[in-house]
């Protein structure tokens, strides 16, 4: 290896190959240092993830269980007349039934008969309150049935209560732990899947709390938004793709669909508030107001995805038809439109994810109200699923801490849904020009 | 009874299709030639009836509640109202409307259900007068379009002028929408500074919008200085950003450069998911893990931390940003042209050189323009820090102290029953607009350097 | 001055530089390269013609171990230059392309001033031990490079302002600036006016004094103007090598000739 012609007079310096040699090492080393930290960077990102799940899942699972206590009612007619239905005393007549299972429990004791009535779920007498009015010929006969119990007892089943926990720190007291376990010993106790979970709306009581509302809530906001925002989402994009002529305007409106991209949620959530609720008068809470809100989001992504679908399709399509003697319009909804319906879909798909997910603007609109009941048109009030998740999150009661984390799991798996639906669909529609 | 307009429209709209193409069918057959084809003349005036008795039918729905709401009210007897505030005011009427559904709760007063009768009544009748509304519009607009068909017109043309005229109305949505947040941020702004002094707004060193200070202070209802807001927003943004910065970044360069394909086709949609996950479950995730974990530490080293840290709001919310960055950094060193690539190792760089020398440096303004969209889905970022950072406001820095943003004050002013009448409501409109045109204008800035990036190299 | 350029050649066409033997280039399933035997002369300008996508750029990128950089492509056979074989597990790609300079069809100039974009190679492999060793380095590799004159008052600049052809000129001197012993080019003149094609011929033309050039070129005035040696693929494989006036003059295959006619193209 010869050093380059007219080196320098003086010592000998080192050939350029002897430094490059020499410099290799350190080199490699940096390189490798390099390659280090950004693997270490994505584990980071990994790792999140998976504490994010599992704590989910850890605290979660527990909520699609839920302990129930199976015993026999005498529906007492001095307790319970007919005539005075839908009142009477539901609630003594599940206290004696639980004295008659804990022997030895001194039911005259009005405390010891209060926590003992403790055990079951508030809502159990309004079950049998409606049994019996649906059937008054239950009157003067043994009920069997079995109800959720409370949350404390729930927790203490399902082991999120510790026995090992020192009595004065323990929400479960010794003798109402014995109450307990005389149960179980009993074969009364049983912890089957949780349907309330799905089949009942919003309660205060932990066991009776459900997801129905919240499901319900976020199907007729989905579907406003996504009856507002398709059409008119697909509409302004063809219209910008393939009509629109290169003016301030057409910039103009590019440039607003792109920052209306980026605005803050809640900002929407504040335009929703002032216009739709305070200027229109249209009512608070209503599924209706979410999803047009939503809709205003939804359109710039439904907008930015149609447009890259009708770009996708190659402009010899158009020309051919073009050449046959076709219009503008007709070209564009007889041949192009259809050709990128896959793309279209699988945009609208993952925004509908997007605000399925969406909080803020919800809570703006008053979506985070404490209803008891299912909406039964888009105008009713409700709550929608991230907003119910927001309500638990905030509830005190330790039982609501496992149901939030049930209804994140719930969530996600829509979400993970639509989304795999958004991937199918371009994958079996994707198309090779 | 609701439908009963929807299914009048559909007739109306089928009817004029059909008389329309059967009038241009009998026009040819009688050996005329038409300048569009038949079907054309249908779908016209099926257009011209459907877009504006549509239009028109919705309306009237979405405006029918509220005006009978208020009409209810209004006529209701004299002193009933009096004093209860507006969220009273909602439960009479939700009373009323329970009682006119014929859920009666306990025995309510005569006024409720004679406001409820005449509730049920103003709403048969205005179902009634939608009815003949919709039947005389469409009828009108069906003999309209009757007396259009004619050999030589241009029903084609006619529709295209339709449809064109409903995309355009589509694409400035987009502005309506735009001004339509300005318009009601300004003037619930100007209602606020009507009532705050901009000065104290803007300057003040006190945020305690729901405690009123002493009875003779001029803003008796509390102080409304935002700066400690603005700041607790900074100091959460700024961690935010230390967590999802080089994370994010390192991710990125790995991905682009070093990753085998394999562990490319697991991260990319890995971090897709974590991109996808609602920000409430990130607030959530918050306060069940990431908040108790560092107090925890915190204490364990004998330092006083705060239940709600700005370093637990602020962390989780950088591990939101991670995909956001790392996605918007490997676009950007994709987009480098494979030549700078070809011509760092045609020169003897090693790869990492390359990607630290070159690629890197030539893919920075991209790469910063994604760091300043982070930065406003920081600063307008809520659920996470509705959950899981504070509601005082103070003048501090420190991360392990509680602090407050601007989007949890929006939220908490205006959650519960509002009114549009206290500086309290209003000064959430105020901080709305603040994040508004801070958010905008990084927006502006970082959507100009990507886009005048992707240009350089196209 | 032709007569002096001839005697100068025959002075340097002593010995060789790379030796390849057997040769075989895999993209995928596709036969890229079919075993290519050939010995490059120090101190000369080699050129490869042939259609496009016979595989001439695809042999120059083995030279300096490029197609590495490419995940689907595999190379078969032995490439010696200086007597090592370059493909051997003990030689770091790195070195190799310090020692192998490469110039690209498109110029390729990095986001930076001229300085540091001259500078790039020698402060990568640590070439310079001060700012003032670095300063001339600079400053002879753009005298090199033949255009000194144009960006000494510039040196601050961005490369990218630069002429196309100017640009090129600039990737030259950048590459010559790590002091390699064979400079690669792929078609440097494919993306350049007339004008500047001719500098660079004339650059190249300099340049082969002290370094063994090799030249993928598509116009066969330019080989015939630059180079001493020409080397003919046709769909992979080596066809004719021989002095450039022989090839030019008197193909021995046929399809050397059909494409020197312009039959093949």
């Amino acid at each position: 290896m010869t050093d380059i012609t007219n080196a320098p007079a003086g010592p000998r310096k080192a050939t350029s190959t002897e430094l490059v040699a020499a410099s290799l090492k350190r080199r490699r080393r940096k390189q490798m240092r390099l390659q280090w930290i950004g693997l270490g960077a994505i584990s980071i990102a990994f790792l999140m993830l998976f504490i994010l799940v599992a704590s989910l899942v850890s605290t979660g699972w527990q909520a699609f269980t839920q302990t129930h206590l199976t015993l026999e009612v005498y529906v007492d007619p001095e307790e319970i007349p007919e005539e005075r239905l839908p009142r009477g005393g539901f609630d003594d007549a599940l206290a004696a039934s639980l004295g008659q299972m804990l022997p030895g429990v001194d039911m005259s004791d009005r405390a010891t008969a209060r926590a003992v009535e403790g055990i079951l779920s508030n809502g159990a007498q309004f079950e049998l309150r409606d049994r019996v009015v649906s059937d008054p010929s239950l009157i003067g006969q043994s009920v069997t049935m079995t109800v959720p119990v409370s949350d404390p007892y729930d927790q203490l089943n399902k082991g999120l209560i510790e026995r090992a926990t020192p009595e004065v720190n323990r929400r479960v007291k010794d003798n109402e732990i014995a109450w307990f376990d005389t149960l179980a010993e009993n074969g009364a106790i049983s912890k089957p899947f949780n349907f309330g979970l799905f089949a009942n709306a919003d309660s205060r009581f932990p066991e009776l709390a459900g997801l129905k509302g919240a499901l319900v809530g976020s199907f007729w906001a989905l579907l406003t938004c996504f009856v507002i925002s398709f059409p008119l989402g697909i509409g302004a994009a063809i219209y910008l793709e393939e009509f629109a002529p290169k003016n301030k305007l057409s910039d103009f409106i590019e440039v607003n669909i792109n920052n209306l991209a980026a605005v803050p949620s809640v900002v929407f959530g504040l335009l929703a508030l002032a216009v739709f609720i305070g200027w229109f008068g249209l009512p608070r809470s209503a599924p209706f107001v979410g999803g047009l809100t939503l809709a205003l989001m939804t359109m710039p992504t439904i907008i930015i995805a149609t447009r890259a679908a009708l770009k996708a399709v190659p402009p010899s399509i158009r020309e051919a038809a073009l050449g046959l003697g076709a219009s503008k319009q007709q070209v564009v909804f007889q041949h192009v439109l259809p050709l990128a319906m896959p793309g279209i879909l699988t945009g609208t798909i993952i925004g509908l994810a997007q605000a399925l997910g969406e909080t803020a603007p919800l809570l703006l609109i008053g979506m985070n109200a404490f209803i008891t009941s299912a909406a039964s048109s888009p105008f009713d009030s409700s709550t929608a699923l991230p907003t119910q998740i927001f309500i638990w999150a905030d509830s005190p009661e330790r039982g609501f801490v496992s149901r939030t984390s049930a209804a994140i799991l719930v969530l996600l798996g829509f979400l993970v849904m639509m989304n795999a639906v958004a991937i199918y669909l371009r994958q079996k529609f994707e198309r090779k020009w | 009874m609701t439908a009963l307009p929807f299914l009048l429209l559909i007739l109306a709209v089928v009817a004029g299709y059909v008389v329309n193409r059967r009038a241009a069918r009998l026009i040819r057959d009688g050996g005329n030639r038409l300048h569009s084809m038949t079907s054309y003349h249908g779908i016209f005036s099926a257009l011209l009836i459907l877009v504006p008795v549509l239009t028109f039918t919705l309306l009237w729905l979405v405006f029918q509640g509220p005006i009978i709401d208020r009409i209810t009210m209004a006529s209701l007897p004299e002193g009933v109202l009096d004093g209860l505030d507006s969220g009273g005011v909602q439960l009479v009427l939700a009373e009323i409307k329970s009682v006119s559904r014929g859920q009666v709760f306990g025995t309510p007063e005569d006024w409720k259900i004679a406001a409820a009768d005449r509730f049920v009544m103003l709403h048969d009748r205005a179902d009634w007068w939608l009815v003949v509304a919709v039947c005389i519009l469409s009828l009108g607009l069906l003999a309209f379009a009757r007396s259009r068909v004619a050999a030589d017109f241009r029903a084609r043309q006619g529709v295209e002028g339709i449809v064109s005229g409903l995309m355009i109305f589509c694409s400035t949505v987009a502005i309506f929408t735009t001004v339509g947040i300005i318009v009601s941020l300004s003037y619930e702004t100007m209602r606020f500074f009507d009532r705050v002094p901009v000065a104290d707004f803007l300057f003040g060193l006190n945020w305690e919008p729901q405690i009123p200070l002493r009875e003779d202070q001029i803003a008796a209802e509390g102080a409304f200085g935002w700066l400690p807001v603005i700041l607790g927003t900074i100091v959460i943004t700024v961690v935010a950003l230390i967590v999802a910065v080089p994370v994010g970044l390192f991710s990125a360069i790995y991905l682009n450069e070093f990753a085998p394909k394999r562990l490319r086709s697991v991260v990319k949609p890995v971090l897709e998911i974590l991109a996808g996950v609602p920000t409430v479950v990130y607030g959530f995730f918050a306060i069940l893990v990431v908040a108790p974990a560092i107090r925890n530490f915190g204490q364990s080293l004998g330092l006083d931390v705060a239940p709600n840290t700005a370093l637990a709001a602020g962390g989780v919310m950088g591990i939101m940003l991670i995909p956001f960055i790392s996605s918007f950094a490997d676009d950007a060193l994709s987009a480098v042209p494979q030549a700078m690539r070809d011509g760092a190792l045609g020169l003897g760089s090693t790869r990492g050189e390359m990607m630290t020398t070159v690629l890197f440096p030539a893919a920075l303004p991209g790469i910063v323009g994604g760091v300043l969209l982070a930065v406003s889905r920081a600063i307008g970022e809520t659920m996470i820090v509705v959950m899981a950072a504070g509601l005082m406001a103070k003048m501090t820095i420190n991360p392990l102290d509680s602090v407050t943003t601007v989007t949890v004050q929006i939220v908490t002013l205006l959650i519960g029953d509002t009114s549009f009448d206290n500086p309290k409501t209003l000064a959430a409109f105020a901080l709305g607009m603040m994040l508004f045109l801070v958010t905008l204008i990084i927006n502006i800035f970082a959507l100009r350097i990507v886009r005048k990036y992707r240009e350089a190299y196209d | 001055m032709n007569d002096m350029r001839k005697i100068e050649r025959d002075a340097n066409m002593t010995d060789t530089k790379i030796t390849a033997r057997g040769v075989n280039v895999y993209y995928g399933d596709t036969h890229a390269i079919k075993d290519v035997n050939i010995e490059i002369t120090d101190k000369t300008v080699t050129a490869f013609i042939g259609p496009s996508g016979c595989g001439k750029s695809t042999f120059l990128r083995c030279l300096n171990r490029m197609n590495d950089t490419i995940d689907i492509c595999r190379v078969t056979g032995e490439i010696r230059i200086d007597d090592q074989d370059i493909n051997h597990k003990s030689v770091d790609p790195v070195q190799l392309r310090a020692q192998v300079g490469m110039v690209f069809q498109k110029p390729n100039p990095f986001p930076k001033s001229i300085y540091d974009n001259i500078a790039y190679g020698p402060r990568i492999h640590g070439l310079a031990k001060s700012k003032v060793e670095l300063d001339e380095i600079v400053e002879k590799s753009l005298r090199r490079g033949a255009i000194w004159d144009e960006v000494k008052d510039r040196l601050d600049e961005p490369g990218t302002g630069l002429s196309g052809g100017q640009q090129q000129r600039l990737c030259i001197a950048r590459a010559i600036a790590t002091e390699p012993e064979v400079l690669l080019m792929d078609e440097p003149c494919s993306a350049l006016d007339p004008i500047a094609t001719a500098q660079v011929e004339e650059l190249i033309d300099e340049l082969h004094r002290d370094y063994s050039v090799v030249i993928v070129t598509h116009s066969m005035q330019q080989a015939a103007r630059v180079s001493q040696k020409t080397a003919f693929f046709h769909l992979g494989n080596l066809v004719e090598f021989n002095d450039t006036s022989e090839i030019f003059t008197n193909p021995t295959d046929t399809r050397t000739e059909s494409y020197i006619t312009g039959r093949i193209g």
